[in-house]
């Protein structure tokens, strides 16, 4: 029998690009008979489905409002498809937080080819709260994992909120600009995880980026924190810093052990699912977040976020 | 009581151009042997925005609501015959400003005309045109510089010429209220009087503070509009005093020219609009005090298209009645010591004042850009929903509205003028065989030089655009060289911070409808509002966008300007259930069948609505291209157009029935 979603799941598990944006409607419909699909886009896409982790590099690119994140996402949209990677950008809007409609701008923002079928460009809406990301994003990032080279998720965060980013990306960048003390004390008073490359942006303003990006380096030192790069970057033109950037952001892809921090993530979206589905009152009865951690890794490495999902309703009884 | 000598009349111009050079120069003479004592220039989207006849996104565009000019040649051709030393020529021209000034003063030159004897103005303010007009080519910073240099140059070089000319009329005409209208001009031009202070000697600033002119707007309530005009005299004099230390009364006097709202001339009854145009008219120039330097009127079919040679004719006609026949000009200021026009005026002027205050607060007005934006939308929502729910009477729109057959409207022509599309064609041929008969070494080296001038903010970039005119450079390769090392630039739409609406029973009806749509179709109901091409009225198409998301639908809207190209990529890629595509430049017949090819082509079968300014036989056409509504100015019930659209997406995907 035929499956919208496992053919568009084995497009998308070919490379076929075109396949993406109704991959992405049916993963965000709702209605019953949409879900089953997604899942099946979604099994096909899998690691146990693709032989392996999908091959995209996962970055996150977050920070305050107005940081400059989707002005550096021009200038490195273009950096990436000019070394020839496929790119696809999901950019969560904060605006569709309120209940009803949204107003989605931010692509706008973001300058590309429109005649480029190599790079999408997909507004999405933001999960409940602050920097949160909506199952859907999620799973998007996931499906476009499998086809795209580059996948990108730009949030809006204020250092201590990005935490679904992480769980979803192998890399996540926190974006500031000048004179944002924020991220500074929250980096100093040890509220704000370490990202793993720190961007400064608008370095054409001179003084106030280079001391911005000297207090930050001086901030994670002390912290013990050598390897985190810290790039000060223009988007204006000339851009500045730019292949600086992607070479700490590929130097961190490279130095990750991939299968177990995608494990990771595959093991944290399983759980925050359960609970968003079926209240914490489903992690009370699998003995509490930790036991159900320790419940996961009895389950085959390769298996995708709705089998992991599957288990642990079985486990806790929940159905 | 009565003046020694009757006044001087101010200047009476008439807005035009369109097509070519030589056919705008024919209609300049005419208008000139009507009566008319100085031009007014109005430029094609190209020419405004730096793109030369044959780039993609002029397409549709060239000699539509204004002249193309693409080098020098065609500004000879557009000012044959016209006396430049004693003409005053008004240039409706921003971004590319300082192109269009080295490209008269080439041409005066060329005829033997000295620069010092060149009078006129550019309009040259690039704020308003990313708060409302959206003529602008780059980024904020340059485009400031750009600005600051002509002005550092002209007041030596040009001393007669008005460098910038700081528009609120504009501002109106995006909704804003008399304050938001005042404080916003003037934070505007105290952003270009600190960008030119450091640019030329101190001795020589109060003169530039005197050369800074305004271009407002007056609405129908013209005792109000009087008073503002008032207000920001007084609020202007004391900045110069205050601010920057100027003394001399001469400099300090507000200078403004003037066009009327547009704004609240109807399509519906459109014969009324004559009766609005006369009764702003009075608002600018009732009191001497506050009286206009220079006045230009729209015509009766403002809302309908535009305006043919006897419509522009009947609106001189009301200058001329009201400064030749009506005692207007024998008086002093018939208001003075007027308490209810004082109080007025100072009930402004603090409104103005605290408004300011807070564009300061932003950085002021270059950094303030989003907020006042923001500002905009929100007081055009206000004043749209009045008008929607009756509260603010618009006759013949809202009210009284049963009417007569207008004999007006009759001839063959619709009531309008409609531009030969093959002048595209022409104009791209022409320009084809402008560039393969000028030194093309002289144009390179001309564009290289400017090129690395602009990449240092110490030089005056003038001269080097001079030297660009002078060699033959074309408009586009002006703009294009800037672009190179300025780069691209898109201004901020001000819907996203648009605050939600408040509900009432309308809205509250439209959002469960959405929201059973949106059940049935699985996804909440997502539209593209798209803007193709140069056209910069945005209006529309953010009023429809925020009161889309107001009824709970999901709003992609990404600005003015885009290719459908551009359109086409993003319905598919955003998995929109319907394109909503908003077109008022008159380019509708051109671009909205090209985006339907484009959309075809991208595999997005959704329905498509367009609004803007149709005439009904276009109407007919884009219905049988395959548009699936079309809407125009008539349909000022907003929640009707969004109950008809959510209808649409659940008859075509079967998501339950229409309420
Ligand atoms: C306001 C205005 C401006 C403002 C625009 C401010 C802004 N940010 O939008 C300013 C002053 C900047 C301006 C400038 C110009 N203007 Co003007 N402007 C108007 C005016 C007076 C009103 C338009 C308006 O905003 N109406 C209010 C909005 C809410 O109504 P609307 O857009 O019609 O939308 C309604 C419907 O049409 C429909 N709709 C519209 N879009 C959409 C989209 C969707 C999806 C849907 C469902 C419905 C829908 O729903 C709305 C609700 O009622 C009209 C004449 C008139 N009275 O209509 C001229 C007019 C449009 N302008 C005109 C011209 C020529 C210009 C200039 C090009 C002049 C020049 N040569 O420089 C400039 C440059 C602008 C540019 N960059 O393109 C001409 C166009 C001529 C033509 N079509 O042949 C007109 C018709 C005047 C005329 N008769 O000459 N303008
Ligand atoms: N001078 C300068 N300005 C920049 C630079 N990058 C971005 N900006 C400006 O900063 C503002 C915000 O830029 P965006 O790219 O929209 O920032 P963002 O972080 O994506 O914003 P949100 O998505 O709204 O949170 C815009 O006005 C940009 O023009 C830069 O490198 N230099
Ligand atoms: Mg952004």
């Amino acid at each position: 029998m035929t499956s919208e979603g496992r053919d568009l799941g084995a497009r998308l598990r070919s490379r076929d690009l075109a396949a993406a944006p109704a991959a992405l409607n049916l993963i965000e419909d709702r209605s019953p008979g949409a879900r089953d699909e997604a899942a099946r886009l979604l099994a096909e896409v899998s690691p146990a489905a693709l032989g392996g982790e999908a091959p995209a590099h996962l970055v996150g690119v977050t920070g305050p409002p107005g940081a400059g994140k989707s002005s550096l996402l021009s200038v490195l949209v273009k950096e990436w498809r000019d070394a020839g990677r496929t790119v696809a950008v999901l950019a969560v809007d904060p605006s569709s937080r309120r209940s009803g409609g949204s107003l989605l701008g931010d692509r706008a923002r973001i300058d590309h080819d429109p005649r480029d079928r190599g790079v999408l460009i997909r507004s999405t809406a933001a999960g409940g709260r602050l920097g949160g990301l909506a199952a859907p994003t999620r799973q998007a990032a996931q499906a476009l994992a499998a086809a795209y080279e580059v996948v990108v998720i730009e949030t809006v965060g204020v250092g201590q909120s990005e935490t679904d980013v992480e769980e979803v990306c192998d890399t996540v960048a926190v974006v500031v600009q000048p004179g944002s003390g924020d991220t500074l004390q929250f980096i100093k008073a040890g509220i704000m995880e370490v990202p793993d490359v720190l961007v400064v942006t608008k370095a054409d303003l001179g003084e106030a980026a280079a001391r911005a990006r000297r207090d930050l380096d001086a901030a994670l030192r002390s912290l013990g924190s050598h390897e985190v790069p810290v790039v000060a970057v223009s988007s204006v033109p000339p851009p500045q810093g730019i292949e600086e950037l992607v070479s700490a952001l590929e130097g961190h892809r490279s130095a990750l052990d991939l299968p177990l921090r995608r494990l990771r993530s595959r093991r944290m979206m399983a759980l925050g699912e359960l609970v968003a589905e079926h209240g914490d009152s489903a992690l009370r009865g699998l003995g509490g977040r930790r036991a159900a951690e320790r419940r996961l890794t009895r389950e085959d490495p390769a298996a995708d976020v709705a089998a992991l999902v599957r288990a642990l309703r079985a486990e806790a009884g929940v159905e | 009581m009565r003046l020694p000598e009757r006044d001087r009349p101010w200047v009476m111009r008439t807005y035009a151009g369109h097509s070519t050079a030589t056919k705008s120069n024919e209609l300049y003479r005419g208008n000139l042997a009507k009566g008319q004592t100085g031009l007014s220039i109005a430029f094609d989207l190209p020419t405004q925005t730096g793109y030369d006849p044959d780039h993609e996104l002029a397409r549709g565009e060239v000699g539509k609501v204004g002249v193309s000019i693409a080098h020098k040649a065609d500004m000879h051709a557009l000012l044959d015959g016209i006396p430049l030393d004693e003409m005053n020529t008004s240039m409706t021209i921003n971004a590319t400003a300082a192109w269009l000034l080295a490209l008269y003063m080439t041409v005066a030159e060329e005829n033997g005309v000295g620069r010092a004897a060149l009078q006129g103005t550019t309009q040259n303010d690039i704020i308003k045109e990313f708060l409302s007009r959206g003529t602008y080519a780059f980024p904020p910073e340059p485009s400031m510089r750009l600005i600051a240099d002509t002005i550092a140059f002209t007041v030596e070089e040009v001393p007669r010429w008005n460098p910038v000319n700081i528009c609120s009329y504009h501002l109106q005409e995006a909704g804003a209220t008399p304050p938001q209208e005042i404080a916003y001009a003037l934070s505007t031009a105290i952003a270009v009087l600190d960008g030119v202070r450091d640019r030329v000697p101190e001795e020589t600033f109060p003169r530039v503070f005197g050369r800074i002119s305004f271009f407002v707007n007056a609405g129908i309530r013209f005792v109000e509009e009087h008073a503002k005009l008032r207000a920001m005299g007084g609020l202007w004099e004391e900045l110069g005093r205050e601010r920057y230390g100027v003394e001399d009364p001469k400099f300090l006097r507000l200078r403004y020219g003037v066009q009327v709202n547009s704004l609240g001339l109807t399509e519906a009854q459109p014969e009324n609009n004559i009766i609005r145009i006369v009764l702003e008219a009075l608002a600018v120039t009732m009191g001497r005090d506050a009286r206009a330097r220079a006045v230009q009127l729209p015509a009766w079919n403002e809302a309908l298209g535009l305006p043919r040679p006897w419509d522009q004719q009947w609106s001189l006609r009301i200058q001329q009645i009201l400064a030749h026949e009506t005692d207007l000009l024998d008086y002093p200021d018939i208001f003075e010591g007027s308490v209810v026009m004082e109080g007025l005026a100072d009930e402004l002027v603090d409104a103005a004042r605290a408004e300011m205050a807070v564009v300061a607060e932003h950085g002021g007005a270059v950094a303030a850009v989003g907020y006042m934006k923001t500002q905009l939308v929100e007081s055009h929502r206000t004043r749209m929903g009045r008008i929607e729910r009756g509260e603010q009477k618009v006759i013949g729109q809202n009210v009284f509205t049963e009417h007569e057959p207008s004999p007006l409207q009759e001839g063959e022509d619709g009531g309008i003028l409609t531009v030969d599309p093959a002048v595209e064609q022409g104009q791209i041929e022409a320009l084809a065989s402008w560039r393969s008969s000028r030194d093309d070494a002289a144009v390179d080296a001309a564009l290289t030089a400017l090129g690395e001038a602009a990449a240092d903010p110490g030089v005056n970039l003038m001269p080097l655009t001079l030297a660009a005119a002078r060699a033959g450079a074309t408009t586009g390769e002006w703009a294009g060289a800037l672009r190179a090392v300025f780069g691209e630039y898109r201004a901020p739409t001000g819907v996203a911070d648009a605050a939600a609406a408040v509900s009432d029973y309308a809205l509250d009806e439209l959002r469960d409808r959405v929201e059973r749509v949106s059940e049935a179709l699985g996804r909440r109901i997502k539209i593209l509002v798209g803007k193709p091409g140069l056209d910069g009225h945005s209006n529309g198409a953010e009023q429809i966008a925020v009161r889309a998301r107001d009824a709970g639908m999901d709003v992609v809207y990404e600005g003015i300007r885009l290719t459908p190209a551009r359109i086409a990529a993003t319905a598919v890629q955003e998995g929109v259930h319907v394109v909503g595509l908003s077109i008022l430049s008159g380019s509708h017949a051109q671009l909205i069948p090209t985006v339907l090819d484009e959309l075809r082509d991208a595999g997005v079968d959704v329905p498509v609505v367009v609004g803007g300014i149709i005439p009904p036989a276009d109407e007919r056409a884009l219905l049988a291209a395959g548009v699936a509504r079309v809407y125009t100015p008539k349909d000022f019930q907003v929640s009707k157009i969004m109950g008809d659209i959510v209808d649409l997406v659940a008859e075509r995907y079967g998501a339950g029935t229409p309420a």
